[in-house]
């Protein structure tokens, strides 16, 4: 979630400068410098998507899909199990986990693109139309994306919280023993 | 279509960039949907057992779009291309993938 959310911020900050900088009839032309910052901050944002879904992919999906041994009665544990064994909530698993898992790798592959497309264009982008169009068609994707995945895991975290193994420990109850 | 960049520098490099995104969302929908769809395919792309069929289903689309990049960049380098059809054809690749991956449209092209 915290990558999530981070990437969602950050995607929307980029938006938001390559509009400034790149829109017709906009006065805001870039140094050298600048377009070379702007360049690596959209890089940094590509190479954040892909940590955020591989992470999401190879670290936190496999706690979630977790296989309950059989005769389990407490799934809290298994948060894909929890949320199939009730008819109210398995929605979020078909719908919401299944469109997740996938959409979500839209956001990396797009977002590569466009910090690899600013890198070659960035400091004409005023006068190339259909480079700037590819940017924003892009750079929207890869934001709905991010929105749509963000949204189901904060949901699907509600529902049933994806705990992990025993290892990870951030925080410990108090103990008032004395 | 008119390209709006008519008389701009060579712009092939960025094309391929572009169209190689496409193809590597519409792989991507296309493989979610067939591993969804058949068990077998589903096993197959169970490359990565924790992670199950999505190791597989991402990993193939990540393929795919490298190495149309690789092939379309190495065509279509140093040449001026119609960046507007490339964008439109980009796009409806792009939501066919999405329509792909949403498994409610999934379960209706599987009659389920």
């Amino acid at each position: 979630m915290f990558f999530g959310g981070l990437l969602m911020l950050t995607v929307g900050a980029a938006i938001m400068g390559l509009y400034a900088t790149s829109a017709t009839g906009s006065h805001w032309t870039l140094t050298p410098v600048q377009a070379r910052l702007f360049s690596g901050f959209l890089a940094l944002i590509a190479l954040l998507a892909w940590i955020t879904v591989l992470l999401g992919a190879y670290v936190i999906y496999p706690w979630y899909r977790a296989h309950a041994p059989a005769g389990t009665l407490d799934l809290s544990g298994y948060p894909q199990r929890l949320l199939m064994s009730k008819p109210s909530t398995t929605g979020w698993h078909d719908i919401g986990m299944e469109w997740k898992e996938h959409i979500a790798w839209f956001a990396p592959i797009s977002l590569t693109v466009v910090a690899y497309l600013f890198s070659r264009y960035g400091k004409d982008l005023h006068a190339l139309k259909s480079v700037r169009r590819a940017i924003f068609g892009l750079i929207a994707l890869a934001f709905f994306a991010t929105c749509v995945a963000a949204f189901f895991g904060a949901m699907l975290n509600k529902f049933a919280p994806v705990r992990g193994g025993s290892v990870i420990t951030l925080m410990h109850e108090e103990s008032h023993d004395e | 279509m008119s390209d709006p960049d008519e008389g701009a520098s060579a712009n092939g490099a960025g094309a391929a960039a572009v169209l190689a995104a496409g193809i590597g969302g519409c792989v991507l929908g296309l493989c979610a949907l067939a591993g969804d769809a058949s068990a077998s395919i589903g096993h197959l792309f169970n490359i990565w057992n924790p992670t199950g069929p999505l190791s597989g289903v991402t990993s193939a689309a990540i393929l795919a779009w490298l190495v149309a990049w690789g092939l379309l960049s190495r065509h279509w380098s140093g040449r001026r291309v119609n960046l507007g059809r490339i964008n439109l054809i980009s796009a409806l690749l792009m939501v066919v993938g999405l329509l792909l991956t949403f498994p409610p449209f999934m379960d209706l092209l599987q009659g389920k």
